[in-house]
Parts: C-alpha cells; structure tokens; sequence
C-alpha cells in the first residue's frame, strides 16, 4: 500500500462523523431559517428562501418580523428577563454556596464531618420527582408559592455541587498551604476566600454554566411553583405560545432561537471549561 | 493530626450553612412529608385525610399508570441499548490517533444537549408535524420516496410522528440530545486509558477488538457504569420531552411516562398524595439502582486494592 491509498484508508472515520455532524447540525440550521422566514415562505423552502438559481440565499425576502413580534406583542422580552435574573442568581449563588460547601467538608476538621459527608452522598440518590408534591405543600406552607423563592432557595446549595467541590479541593488545594496561611495568622474564612477560591476557579466557572443552564431548561419547578404569567421564564412561556399564537410557526421558531440562542452561545464561549468540568467527577484526572 | 480549633469548627459549619439548611428544609423534611402524605388522600395543598396504603394499591391496579411503565421502560431500554453503545462507537472514532477535526465533530455532536428538553419537544411539535413538519417535508422531496413507503408500509409521507408514533420521535429526539453527551464522558475515559497497555497488547498480537475488549473496556468500566448509572435514572425521569411534544394531552394516553402521570396526579387532579405515592414507587427502583452501582463500584476498588 502506498502512503496515498492508505492516507484515504485512515479517513474512513469522517465517512461516519461528517454525515452525522450534518444530521446533529440540521435541525438547527432549519430552526435559524424557520424563525427568519416569512409566513408565505414558511413552507415553500425547507431551510432559507432562494435566489433564482437556486443556490445562494435570498436575503431580501428573510425578515425580522417574527422577532419583533415577539418582543412585542408576544411579550416575551419579559420571559427572556426572567430566564436571565433566575439562571445567573441561581449560578452565583449555587457555586459560591457548593464551593463554601465543598471546601469545608474537604479540608476543615469539625466533628461532624462523616455526617455531613454522608448527607451529601444521600442527597444526591434521591430523584427529584419524588419530592415534587411534598416540596409543593412546604412552598405554600411557607408562603413561596409563584415567588421566585420557590425556584432559588431549593437550588441555594446542591449535594450534586457540593460533592464536585470537594473533589475538586481534594485535588487542587494543597493541606500545606491552608496551614502556611494560619500559621501567618490569616483567619478561616479569609483562608477560604483568599486562598482556596482562587485555586477552585476552574471548576467555579464549569459548575456556574452547570446551574446556569439547568435553571434555564428546567420546566417542572416553575411550571408547579409559579402561577402569574408575567413571573415566568422561557421554558414555561414558550411552551404555552402554541396555545395564542396557534399556526404561527414564524413566531414559536423564533421564540425557539431567542430561548436556546444564549446557552449555545455561553457553551460555544466556554466549551472547554465546561466539558472538563462536566466529566472532572467521573474521571480521575 | 492536630485537634481541630474552635475557629476552625465555626468556620466549616459557617461555611457549611447554606448546604445544610437547605438540605434540611427543601430534601430531607420533603422526603418524610412525602412518606406521610403517600398515606393521604389530598385535595392540593391543604385538606387531607389518612388513607394507609390505599393509594399504592389505586396506582397499581390503575391501567394509565402501566402505559406509563411500558412507555418509561421503553424509552429507558432503546436509551440503554442503543444510545449509549452508539456513544461509545463515537468516542472510539474521536478518539483514534491523528484524527482531523477531533475538535470540531465533538463540539457538534455534542451541541445539542445545549438545546435542553423543553425546547427541542416545542421546536420539535413544528420539526415533525404531519403535514408541513420539515422531517416529511424532506421525505417527500426524494424522489421515489413517496410511492415506495406507500406501497412498502402503507402509508404515506404524511407520517404521524407525534400523534401515532411519538415514543418513536422521542427517542429519535433523545438520541439527538444525548449521544453527544454520553459520549464526551466515555471519550474522557479513553484519553485517560494508559496508551503503553494498549501498545503492549498489539506487541503481544491482540487484534483491534481483542484489544478493545481486554484492555480499553476494563479501563474504562467504571465511566461506564457512571454513565449507564446517569441514563437509566435520566430515562426512567423522562417527562418535559413528550409533555411539550403533545402539548399536555397524550392522544390515547400513548406517550404518557410515570413523572408525567405523577404530574398528572399531583398538579392536574390535584391529589398530592397519589403524586407521592407514585414518587416512592419511582423511587425505590431508582434509589435501588444507585445502591446497586455504589455497592459494585466499592467490591470493585476494594478487589483492586488487594
């Protein structure tokens, strides 16, 4: 075989990938074209309008309208916003508390530790639809339901980040140092802030996109827990546009876009971080 | 080891706080009032009166809750057997020396599973319409296509994707999200794999698949379990996917999984004691099955260390 025969010969994997990455890519594209198309160009072409030779796309007959309608009439700037303040609070919040968390049960010696330690690991068996109901009656008991409590205050802290924290201090935030800093007088909570945080970024900025998104694509909590429509995120006021806006296609694709539009973009920005933050617990580095 | 200091007690339970109050108020007390209430017939949140086990018995003699079952168990066993084998495939692909474009196929195929669940089944109810959906659209555009399915199957390219054969398109719709996923995580277990073992092997003259079946897969078998772990428990807690797809109403119950049903039971007829009921019947199998994987992942690193 000469080295040309076997080059081609070792490219049989893109035989497999390419087609695939078309096929994964495709009904994105289409969701790009369905949400720039007129209402009389909807179904006339499968992706974007056309030029008469039927190769390059006709630009002038693609249209903002569906976006504008749905910043106006639809009203779905204030879901956008509401998306935005919940996913970003929750991400703050969530990874400073798991990271507070984390550390401690890491590095800080205190008597009960194997307690926590074990409510952490608990925790992280228990499947979420289990608690729907009974977490249904405590927020009415308590006065949180349709208040953005009810969405925040459950996720202030998650076993699921407090176990990655800990690994992750285990791993990156050497004894030696913490005790070098106490022996220079530094108090136990400046050591945390000053010391350990630093050290723990990375994983910070993987696990802030972990909250973030799983608070922007979660439907079941704000769907139970608030009721005023002008409370909710995207994923409950997407789902309801079909209701009003029943044969506009235009306008739900382009609600689609707008509501995936900021994930994809946060993960095309911090892919790396955040795929080696998502599989750091699984496999030892 | 130095007795632990006042200061740093304070500190860890300062720090701590946050974690453990929220523990305590929104998992633990949850999880005992849901024991308590799976023993009442409820009426929302308030009026409730003691029923024993009755609920269990109206979900287990309830026929929507076994079309749940069959419908969940379905779309968890194709996730098993065919999502992650494919995922695994992938990895393998990427993961061969000198591949160009490594970076770009990952990133692509894993792009999806940034779209979330709700929003694939909204854009999805469009994607796979009957009519106008882009899915016939495009079948109807091969030429030949049309007339072979008709004479072949029987119907036409009008194919009913979501009223008929919607666990079909939610699992077409879950092989999308989540192969890309899956398979970054086997892919960071096979960078991991020591290249030296695997160069051993071929010094020795174990083919490609001796040598995938006697050095990669051990060396990657506790990804594995992690991974199979995360998808039974993803699978069998399937809801927002085929909830948004038939816009809340199954036609004929068809698509209806356990969390829906529960979600049905809870937050539809407003009976937060069935809702519980059906959780702890979830639940149990669930909890078994992370009990099931800590236990073999503790035999296996114990049988390691010796």
């Amino acid at each position: 075989m000469n080295s040309r025969t076997r080059r081609i010969a070792a490219a049989w994997p893109h035989l497999i990938l390419l087609p695939l990455s078309i096929v994964m890519i495709t009904p994105i594209i289409w969701l790009i074209a369905a949400a720039l198309k007129s209402q009389t160009d909807f179904f006339e072409y499968l992706f974007f309008p056309t030029t008469e030779n039927g190769w390059m796309i006709d630009f002038s007959r693609l249209t903002t309208q569906h976006i504008t309608n749905l910043f106006g009439t639809a009203g779905m700037g204030r879901a956008l916003a509401n998306s935005c303040f919940l996913a970003s609070t929750v991400a703050v919040l969530g990874s400073f508390c798991a990271a507070a968390g984390g550390y401690a049960l890491a590095r800080l010696r205190f008597k009960w530790a194997p307690f926590v330690t074990a409510l952490v690991l608990g925790l992280l068996i228990i499947p979420p639809p289990l608690l729907l109901a009974p977490t249904y009656k405590l927020m009415f008991n308590l006065g949180l339901l349709d208040s953005y409590g009810a969405i925040i205050f459950p996720m202030i802290a998650p076993a699921f980040g407090v176990f990655l924290f800990r690994q992750a201090t285990l791993q990156s935030v050497p004894r030696e140092l913490i005790e070098a800093a106490r022996v220079d007088g530094m108090g136990e909570l400046t050591i945390f802030m000053n010391v350990a945080l630093p050290l723990l970024r990375p994983m910070i900025g993987a696990f802030m996109i972990i909250m973030f998104l799983a608070t922007w694509n979660n439907f079941i909590a704000p769907q139970v827990f608030l009721h005023s429509t002008d409370k909710m995120p995207l994923a409950v006021a997407v789902s309801r546009l079909r209701g009003v806006y029943y044969q506009d296609y235009g306008l739900q694709m382009a609600a689609a876009l707008v509501s995936i539009a900021p994930p994809l973009l946060l993960f095309l920005l911090l892919q790396r971080d955040f795929v080696s933050g998502l599989t750091s617990g699984a496999v030892k580095g | 080891m130095a007795r632990a200091s006042v200061a740093e007690q304070r500190a860890a339970w300062i720090l701590l706080s946050p974690f453990v109050l929220a523990a305590v108020v929104f998992f633990l007390y949850p999880l005992v009032e849901s024991a308590r209430l799976a023993m009442t017939q409820s009426f929302g949140a308030n009026a409730t009166r003691p029923v024993g086990m009755s609920n269990f018995s109206s979900v287990l003699t309830d026929p929507i809750f076994w079309i749940a079952t069959q419908n969940t168990v379905i779309l968890t066993a194709a996730s098993l057997l065919v999502v992650l084998p494919m995922s695994l495939g992938l990895a393998l692909l990427l993961n061969r020396p000198n591949l160009k474009c490594r970076a770009l196929y990952r990133l692509v195929i894993f792009m999806p599973q940034m779209v979330g669940l709700v929003f694939a089944g909204f854009i999805a109810t469009v994607f796979f319409a009957k009519d106008t959906g882009f899915v016939n659209q495009l079948l109807t555009q091969i030429p030949g296509v049309n007339t072979l399915l008709h004479n072949l199957f029987g119907f036409d390219v009008q194919f009913p994707w979501l009223d008929r054969h919607v666990l079909l398109t939610v699992f077409i719709i879950n092989l999308w999200l989540w192969v890309g996923f899956n398979m970054v995580y086997f892919l960071a277990a096979l960078q991991s794999v020591d290249k030296s073992l695997v160069e051993a092997a071929t010094i020795d003259g174990a083919g490609p698949f001796q040598r995938f079946k006697n050095v990669t897969l051990p060396a990657i078998k506790s990804v594995t379990a992690f991974v199979f772990l995360l998808a039974f428990i993803g699978s069998m807690q399937l809801f927002e996917l085929p909830y948004i797809m038939l816009n809340g109403d199954p036609p004929q119950n068809r698509g209806v999984t356990i969390v829906w049903y529960l979600y049905q039971q809870g937050f539809e007829i407003d009976d937060l004691g069935m809702a519980s009921a059906v959780g702890w019947i979830l639940g149990i199998v669930l909890i078994g099955a992370a009990f099931v994987q800590f236990a073999s992942a503790r035999h296996e690193s114990r049988e390691a260390r010796l």
